[in-house]
């Protein structure tokens, strides 16, 4: 640890958050220091993915939402969906949640949206695969 | 899936292939591309596509695609590809034999038991799912221990939790994945156990699957007891020494209704040994040359059978090339054969391909036994003369290894045996 320069005198508010780095098998421990608000400095990464990583994690974590939801009619009783874009963190199971209500009636295309600007993130829900359409249900229901 | 192929079962095939997963799917598309004019997809599924039907998170493709795809995307992908160009999948099917005169005996839905002729066929079989019986967990015999894998298709499949109160044996990425997606269909996941001091996933599976969800991660820790009447109630895990054995009075209990079972994969080789194919006792699956031929003629394999892999898509590339293969054997061409076998050696578990040539270019697949944090790639002769030697950043045994191995790295090299070691520097 490197000793602080004495003319900051509001130091002691540094607030440190860690980070994994999920860039490559290495596995980074990011540091993040903040303060007031701003990050000041970055520590423990290898390259500047880490950095970047850390910074964007610290500010606005996000991630793509991948769940299921209840198809009638289809070869499986659950239909595969996706984000079309990443949302924050913060409202994953939120967003889980709300598809909960959702049920939609084979036959389904890849891409087919289910849910538009889902939880007002403007990233829409769509099907990850095709489900046609079955006449007799299958054992398996 | 679509698999609305015309169902009508050829007397011969040029290739048949056994598994309609990515690998069997990549073969196959491989071998029409090679030449090969009737080419079958064999899958015991109701639809063709494989364990990716049922991964639905993202992370797929980066290499193969460059872009990351979920795996019924991917599985979609592979299986449109395959089947506009003309392959047939048959599913709800079992490929029960391959004959000496290269009679293929198949059992099937639709066709009751059928004799086809296959110039040339590819085991495709993937994977199996190591149990509690594998590991030898004591204790009760009750309802709630699932695999991992069987877990997930519970719930992306058909819609069914295993249970309301879970822990987790096992820190591979299938575990990890359904930590996540347990704790977002409203699970109490109660922990991750591992009885390596590492992680065996992905880092990006502990922080999005675990750190995202707050589920603890027990290093060195491993289940040492089930109880349960007729459903789990709880399981007793304790930490384990540097031998990985279990310090039984530092163990405490964990009430759950579920365990699931993350330990490893074993590659799905009852067909080959039925075969008689020469079998690596380290990767269970069979020897290959650099051609993904097994030892026998004709016969050619691909994917997890051979090895388990952490990526579809190398997968895909495997597959890409046991495939042509394959097509330009039911064509005729036979492949032409390797002069060097490689030889794991220090720190190194296994190869694949097992033997190459020094006269093409090949892609070499291993694995480490040991973490190293700088290390070296080294080929040398069995007498220590060292043939190439290659800077490595950072090697973890849950992390396949990729070499590119030209002609000119081989240069001045005249042995039929290289040793293939990865040593610290």
């Amino acid at each position: 640890m490197t000793s602080l320069p004495d003319h900051d005198s509001t130091d002691t508010n540094r607030a440190t958050s860690t980070y994994l780095c999920i860039g490559c098998p290495l596995g980074c421990r990011l540091e993040v220091d903040e303060l007031r608000g701003d990050i000041v400095e970055v520590r423990g990464f290898s390259c500047r993915l880490g950095k970047e990583f850390a910074e964007q994690e610290h500010t606005d974590p996000r991630r793509l939402v991948t769940t299921t939801v209840a198809v009638d009619g289809g070869r499986w009783p659950r239909l595969p969906v996706k984000t079309t874009a990443t949302v924050p963190k913060a409202v994953v199971r939120e967003v889980c949640r709300a598809l909960t209500a959702i049920r939609v009636y084979a036959p389904v295309r890849l891409g087919d949206v289910v849910a538009h600007n889902v939880l007002g993130t403007g990233a829409d829900v769509v099907a990850t695969r095709d489900m046609p359409l079955v006449e007799t249900k299958g054992e398996d229901h | 899936m679509i698999d609305g192929r015309p169902h009508v079962l050829h007397r011969a095939y040029d290739v048949v292939v056994a598994g309609g997963g990515p690998a069997g799917l990549g073969a196959a598309l491989a071998a029409r591309r090679a030449g090969a004019q009737r080419v079958l997809v064999v899958d015991r599924e109701k639809e063709a596509g494989g364990i990716l039907l049922q991964c639905i998170h993202s992370g797929f493709g980066l290499h193969r695609f460059g872009e990351e795809l979920t795996g019924p995307e991917y599985a979609q992908r592979v299986l449109h590809a395959a089947l506009d160009d003309g392959v047939d999948v048959l599913t709800d099917a079992y490929l029960l034999d391959i004959g000496p005169d290269r009679q293929v005996k198949l059992l099937s839905t639709e066709h009751g038991v059928s004799l086809l002729d296959a110039r040339a066929t590819v085991l495709a079989m993937g994977a199996r799912e190591r149990t509690r019986s594998a590991i030898r967990i004591p204790g009760d015999r009750p309802a709630g221990v699932f695999t991992a894998g069987l877990a997930q298709r519970l719930v992306n499949m058909h819609g069914v939790l295993p249970g309301r109160r879970v822990a987790i044996l096992g820190s591979g990425d299938i575990g990890l994945v359904m930590a996540r997606r347990l704790a977002l269909e409203g699970v109490e996941v109660v922990g991750v156990f591992e009885l390596l001091p590492h992680a065996n996933g992905l880092s990006r599976n502990i922080v999005q699957c675990l750190h995202d969800f707050d589920i603890p991660l027990h290093l060195s820790t491993t289940v040492v007891g089930i109880h349960g009447r007729d459903r789990v109630d709880r399981v007793t895990v304790a930490p384990v020494d540097e031998q990985l054995r279990p310090v039984l009075a530092r163990a405490w209990d964990v009430p759950c209704d579920t365990l699931l079972i993350s330990v490893g994969l074993i590659p799905e080789n009852e067909l080959s040994r039925a075969l008689r194919l020469r079998l690596d006792p380290v990767t269970m699956g069979p020897v290959v040359s650099s051609a993904m031929e097994t030892s026998r003629d004709g016969v050619f394999a691909c994917g997890n059978v051979v090895h388990i892999h952490d990526l579809v898509d190398f997968v895909s590339a495997e597959a890409t090339l046991a495939g042509g293969h394959a097509g330009r054997f039911a064509t005729g061409q036979h492949p032409t054969p390797d002069n060097v076998r490689l030889q794991p050696s220090t720190n190194v578990t296994y190869c694949v391909p097992h033997t190459v040539s020094t006269e093409r270019e090949h892609t070499v697949y291993l694995r480490v036994r040991e973490p190293l944090l700088r290390s070296a790639l080294r080929l040398s002769t069995p007498d220590g003369r060292v043939v190439h030697e290659r800077k490595l950043r950072y090697v973890v045994p849950a992390e396949m290894v990729t070499l590119r191995l030209r002609p000119p790295l081989l240069e001045g090299f005249h042995g039929d045996t290289l040793q293939v070691e990865v040593l610290p520097r």
